[in-house]
């Protein structure tokens, strides 16, 4: 007989509740399940009614982010056996700071539209013509970007960031980690488009370099980097336009990218 | 049978089609005390203020040289105070952490790339603190010899 472990969840119902509540479910404990399977379990076979987000079950899509003992966590990646200890239970809540729709799901437009406002895509000046073959990149150029690259947008930093909970117009981590993804790309000659909403109160410098977004990244992309960086950047590139003469295109917060 | 079953209708929610009620938490004014890394970062952002204690006694001890040896015997006078020793501790503690906490930062903020690789944190740290401890070095052999 399996070990058996209690998952407190946190319940919402938007008919029914002015507020969340939590309830426990008991379900085994094998040395393979993570939260997610647990979940699953008992959607499966004890209350159909519980309401989460989820797909790959491998890391990839980002849907599953949930608070775990008060911790941003990908619950696909989060094995029940290490909570499993002395009797610990565990608490399973909707990510920090986004507004709750039901149970474990979080509204997420908010994100979406900062996203969008930074302009993640390519955006080439000078498009040389298909007949001229691939844009090639050495290893060093793509080495420049690939970490933020790496993003698969599953919100944990936002819900890590205490910024993005106390200043809801801040663009956050994630958003300026993928403005950062392209700015740093030689194929991209946007990055003075991104400045207007980057170098801005709400954008670079509303962070506070609590770092807590690089702890619980699960990809490793290191956001609070990313945003220090910028700032250094923007810094140097606003200096920059007092010896640049007016009207010339300055680089803009683009000093380290490959294409200089 | 899931607790689920229990829920009960508290009264009338505002509730449009298409339109539901979402929950939005409110954040707390403690925020920072729950958890020891918002706590950490908070002392951190704190060490700034004895930072600048630090400064200004450095301001009044140059000031206390310029002015002559009586100026000088009442600064020390002054600093003799048990209440300005507390706070020097508690500076000198906060301080130390401010320094670990920024230098260990550093190279997340200025990565430094040689070759076309980054390189590893520590060798971007480790340049402050072999620095931090050459000139503490320096100032002990001033002040001890």
């Amino acid at each position: 007989m399996a070990e058996k472990i209690i998952l407190e969840i946190a319940r919402y119902s938007p008919e029914q509740d002015h507020e969340p509540h939590f309830e426990s479910y008991e379900v085994p404990v094998y040395k393979e399940w993570v939260v997610l399977d647990a979940l699953n379990h008992i959607k499966d076979t004890m209350d159909g009614t519980l309401t989460y987000r989820w797909s790959c079950r491998m890391g990839i899509c980002g849907s599953c982010g949930m608070m775990v003992n008060g911790e941003p966590k990908l619950t696909c990646a989060t094995f029940l056996s290490s909570y499993a200890k002395n009797g610990n239970k565990i608490r399973v809540e909707p990510l920090r700071y986004f507004p709750v729709v039901r149970d474990l799901v979080t509204e997420l437009t908010d994100f979406l539209v900062k996203l969008k406002k930074v302009k993640p895509w390519l955006m080439p000046k000078d498009e040389p013509p298909l007949s001229q073959g691939e844009f090639l990149q050495t290893p060093e150029q793509v080495d420049r970007y690939k970490q933020f690259s790496m993003c698969i947008n599953c919100t944990l930093c936002y819900a890590a960031c205490p910024v993005v909970g106390l200043d809801p117009v801040f663009v956050g981590p994630a958003a300026i980690a993928l403005a950062q993804r392209y700015n740093m790309d030689s194929r991209d000659q946007g990055a003075q488009e991104r400045t207007a909403i980057l170098a801005h109160p709400d954008g670079v410098w509303g962070c506070t370099f609590v770092g807590e977004c690089t702890r619980v990244c699960p990809k490793h992309v290191d956001p609070a980097g990313a945003i220090q960086q910028y700032k250094i950047a923007a810094v140097l590139d606003w200096l920059k336009s007092f010896v640049t003469p007016r009207g010339q295109d300055t680089k803009h917060a683009r000093s380290e990218a490959g294409n200089d | 049978m899931p607790a689920a079953k229990q829920g009960t209708i508290k009264s009338a929610p505002s509730y449009t089609e298409f339109h539901p009620r979402w929950y939005r938490p409110r954040v707390s004014v403690y925020w920072w005390l729950g958890e020891w890394h918002y706590l950490k970062f908070i002392l951190r952002e704190l060490s700034s203020v004895f930072v600048a204690i630090f400064v200004i006694e450095i301001l009044f001890l140059l000031s206390a040289l310029r002015d002559g040896p009586q100026a000088y015997a009442s600064f020390q006078q002054c600093m003799r105070n048990p209440l300005v020793i507390v706070l020097n501790i508690v500076s000198f503690f906060f301080i130390v952490f401010h320094a670990i906490t920024w230098f260990n930062l550093a190279p997340s903020a200025m990565p430094v790339r040689l070759g076309g690789k980054r390189l590893p944190d520590i060798l971007v740290a480790a340049p402050s603190y072999v620095a931090w401890a050459v000139v503490s070095a320096f100032i002990c052999w001033l002040v001890l010899r």
